[in-house]
Order: structure tokens, then C-alpha cells, then sequence
């Protein structure tokens, strides 16, 4: 049971590259990759997690021993936001993509041209 | 372990799988949105409230306007 | 190669991947048996040493500040990514900000729809802001309520107001505020260095913990990020909206 989280990324992890190897649309080619990221997550905060632990906030100067890890968090904080705006800088992309060639089918893209 | 945090682990996964078997773009707008939710219901039974609210304002409602823009602007080319 | 062979491939590449996954997560200590240091350590003496009663925000802007810092680059570079290209694209196409509300063939959003969206307004801007300022003290900070802000924003244009939105948003003011605040970043940083000889030193003075002019320069610099997210993430979303809306505006 203690593997389930971990059982959990691997199942995320799978299903995003298989969802990008796979697709036929440019759009949902990218809607799989924020999946992907969010494997990431998931593991990072699976790995700090402590039974029977508060989160990190603090009250009392004397500290807490009974917190969970917050170096893991504040890694995936920025990173949820961070990821959000490559996630607009690819469907721009896609726009563009779409916008010269017509297509959102990455087997029917050809090479740009200046 | 607690079953909060197995059913919702559980959730989480059927969710990614259903996001990514989604085919139609606009349907899987949806689908990243509840997955959003979702994530953030899990990060904040594993004790890390900063990250859910994080999930919450970007994978429930930044994340789904930004798809659904793009895919507003690339229909309206190509009609 | 045929999409028979390149499906028989992927599949049998994604059995192989989630087996060495697998195989790799199997070798990290149990989950619920965390037992590092480094973490350990900051529960315990964080808020002393910093008085910023949410340890996760002491970590983001003081501990580990550097790092945010170039994470808040990466979001600068996408969001300047993202006003490039569409930009360009934008120019070709260029009609001017008129109506485009005029020449929506969706029907106008209902008078319950409008007065929820633009009532709401008000509480989101004011949640967001709340978020950012009480960062050091509980769950929040910059990342978080700098995204609020920006929903808040997206809530006019949602409402059906865009033009209000032109105005309440305007391009210029959002572009520069977030050079300014990636600026204000690297220069509170600086004055560590200059000062003391170590960047992004928390050189203010600490005040009591739990008070909102607590833990010097965790504050100030949270703030900037919030501005900086608010203002790219809004940015992000206008230049969508304008690309969406020109087409159409074009169109009619």
C-alpha cells in the first residue's frame, strides 16, 4: 500500500508520453504534456510527506517536528505556476503552427520557412 | 496511509488516463479542469496547502481559459 | 512507417518505461518514512531564524531565493515567448480595437451572467491581494495570489465587457509593471550583495512573528512576484483574448 502514490506517478508518467506519442492534434499534444509535468508534482510532494504530519506552518519560534517536508513544496509551488505560462508559450506555438500551415496534425506539419 | 488520501490517488490517476484519452481538444479542456481540481484536493491531503492553492487558481482556471482561447482563435481561422 | 507499426512501438516503448519506473521508485523509502535533513531541519528552526510563521514562503524567498529567481525568469522569457508571437501574428491582421463585442455571433451573456461576473470582481481582486500579503504568515504568496489577481481580471472579460477589460487591463501598464517587478527581484537581491556581500541577504529588521510587517525581506519580495505573475499571467490571457477577438471582429 505504501507504493500506491509512486504507483500513481508511474501511471501518470505513462499515460502523458503515451498521450504525445500518440496524438493527432497539436492542441491535445500539449493538454498531455501538462499531464506529464504533473507526474512531477505528485512524486515531489509524495516524497516529502510524512504520517501524522502538519503541514508547514509554523506558529511558535521552538519550531515543529511534526511537519511535513517544505522544501518539496516550494519547489512545486513555482513550478505549477512557471509551468502554466510554458504551457501558453507552446499553444502560441501551436497558433503560429496552424496559422502557416493549416494543419493541426503534427504528421502533416512541414519544415517553416523565415 | 489514510483511504482520503487512497481514494483520491486512485481518482487522480483514472483522471490523467481519461485526460489523455480524450481525443477531442474541447472535451479534454473540461477533463484538465476537473483533473485540476483534483490534484489539488490531493496535494492538500498531503499536507501542502501553499501547492493546492497554486492547482487550484492555474490547473481549475487559468490553464483551461489559455486552451480555450487558442482553440476559440484556431477555429475562427479556419473557418 | 505505418500507424500499426509506430502503435505497436509506442505501446511496447510505454510497457518498458513503466516497468523501469517502477523498478527506479521502488528504490525510495517508503511513502509517509520522510527523513531528510535538510527538511527536518527547517521545520524546526525556520521560524526562529526568519519569523515567517509559513515555512514554505522562507524557503521560496529566502532559503532557496535564487532559485525562485530564475524560475521567475523562465516565467518572464514564456511570457515575453507568448507576446512575441502573437504580437507578430496580430500586426498582420491588424483592424483595431473596436467593438469586437459587436460582432460576436454567440449571443450577449445573460443580464445574471454579467451582474454575477462583474459582483465578483471586487472579491477576487481583494482575495488576491489578501493571498500576496499574508504570504510569510499562512498558505499563499506571489505565485498564488498573482494567479488569483489575473482570474480576477479574466472575470470582466467573462462578463461580456471586453472593452472594459481593455481599460482595466491596459497592455502597456502590464508590460511594464512586470519588467519592473523581475527587476525589483534582482535589485532587492542586490542590495544583500552590496550591503553585506551576500545576495538576497534578509537584511531588515525581523519584527514579531505572526505580524503582517514580519520577516524583513520575505514580504517584499513575495509582493514583487505577485506583481510579476499577476502581470504576465494577465498579460498571457489579454494577448489570447486579443488574437481571438480581432478575427472575429474582422469577420463581421
Amino acid at each position: 500500500m505504501t507504493f500506491l502514490p509512486y504507483a500513481v506517478v508511474v501511471v501518470i508518467t505513462v499515460a502523458g508520453i503515451y498521450g504525445v506519442a500518440t496524438s493527432r492534434n497539436l492542441v491535445h499534444m500539449v493538454i498531455c504534456l501538462s499531464v506529464l509535468q504533473s507526474a512531477t508534482l505528485v512524486l515531489l510532494l509524495a516524497m516529502g510527506y510524512r504520517t501524522g504530519a502538519q503541514a508547514p506552518i509554523i506558529s511558535t519560534a521552538r519550531g515543529s517536528r511534526h511537519a511535513v517536508d517544505p522544501v518539496v513544496q516550494a519547489l512545486t509551488l513555482t513550478d505549477v505556476v512557471v509551468g502554466a505560462t510554458v504551457v501558453a508559450l507552446l499553444l502560441a506555438l501551436v497558433v503560429q503552427a496552424h496559422k502557416r500551415s493549416g494543419t493541426l496534425d503534427p504528421d502533416e506539419l512541414r519544415p517553416f520557412r523565415g | 496511509m489514510i483511504a482520503v488520501q487512497v481514494a483520491i490517488l486512485v481518482l487522480v490517476a483514472a483522471t490523467a488516463v481519461a485526460v489523455v484519452l480524450t481525443r477531442e481538444p474541447l472535451a479534454q479542456t473540461i477533463a484538465l479542469s476537473f483533473y485540476g481540481l483534483l490534484l489539488a484536493i490531493l496535494f492538500f491531503v498531503f499536507q501542502a496547502p501553499d501547492v493546492s492553492l497554486s492547482e487550484i487558481a492555474v490547473g481549475s482556471v487559468a490553464l483551461p481559459l489559455m486552451v480555450l482561447l487558442a482553440l476559440a482563435k484556431i477555429r475562427g481561422g479556419a473557418e | 512507417m505505418s500507424a500499426r507499426a509506430r502503435g505497436l512501438m509506442t505501446s511496447c516503448g510505454c510497457g518498458a518505461l513503466a516497468g523501469l519506473l517502477v523498478w527506479a521508485l521502488s528504490g525510495l523509502p517508503d511513502f509517509g518514512a520522510y527523513h531528510r535533513l535538510y527538511g527536518l531541519y527547517l521545520d524546526a528552526h525556520a521560524v526562529a531564524q526568519r519569523h515567517a510563521t509559513n515555512v514554505v514562503a522562507a524557503v521560496t524567498f529566502d532559503y532557496r531565493g535564487v532559485d525562485t529567481m530564475i524560475e521567475e525568469f523562465i516565467l518572464f522569457a514564456a511570457v515575453v515567448g507568448v507576446a512575441l508571437l502573437l504580437r507578430a501574428q496580430r500586426e498582420e491582421t491588424e483592424v483595431g480595437p473596436r467593438d469586437e463585442a459587436r460582432g460576436r455571433r454567440a449571443p450577449r451573456s445573460s443580464d445574471a451572467v454579467r451582474m454575477f461576473g462583474l459582483g465578483a470582481v471586487g472579491p477576487s481582486v481583494l482575495v488576491g491581494i489578501y493571498i500576496v500579503a499574508h504570504g510569510h504568515l499562512t498558505p499563499g504568496g506571489g505565485f498564488q495570489g498573482g494567479t488569483v489577481l489575473a482570474g480576477a481580471l479574466t472575470l470582466v472579460y467573462l462578463a461580456g465587457e471586453y472593452l472594459v477589460f481593455r481599460r482595466v487591463g491596459p497592455v502597456e501598464l502590464m508590460d511594464l509593471s512586470e519588467g519592473a517587478a523581475a527587476a525589483a527581484f534582482v535589485a532587492a537581491g542586490l542590495a544583500g550583495l552590496v550591503a553585506a556581500g551576500t545576495f538576497l541577504l534578509n537584511l531588515l529588521p525581523l519584527g514579531t512573528i505572526g505580524e503582517i510587517d514580519s520577516a524583513g525581506l520575505i514580504p517584499i519580495v513575495n509582493t514583487a512576484v505577485g506583481v510579476e505573475v499577476a502581470a504576465g499571467m494577465s498579460l498571457v490571457l489579454s494577448e489570447f483574448l486579443e488574437q481571438t477577438l480581432m478575427v472575429r471582429g474582422r469577420r463581421s
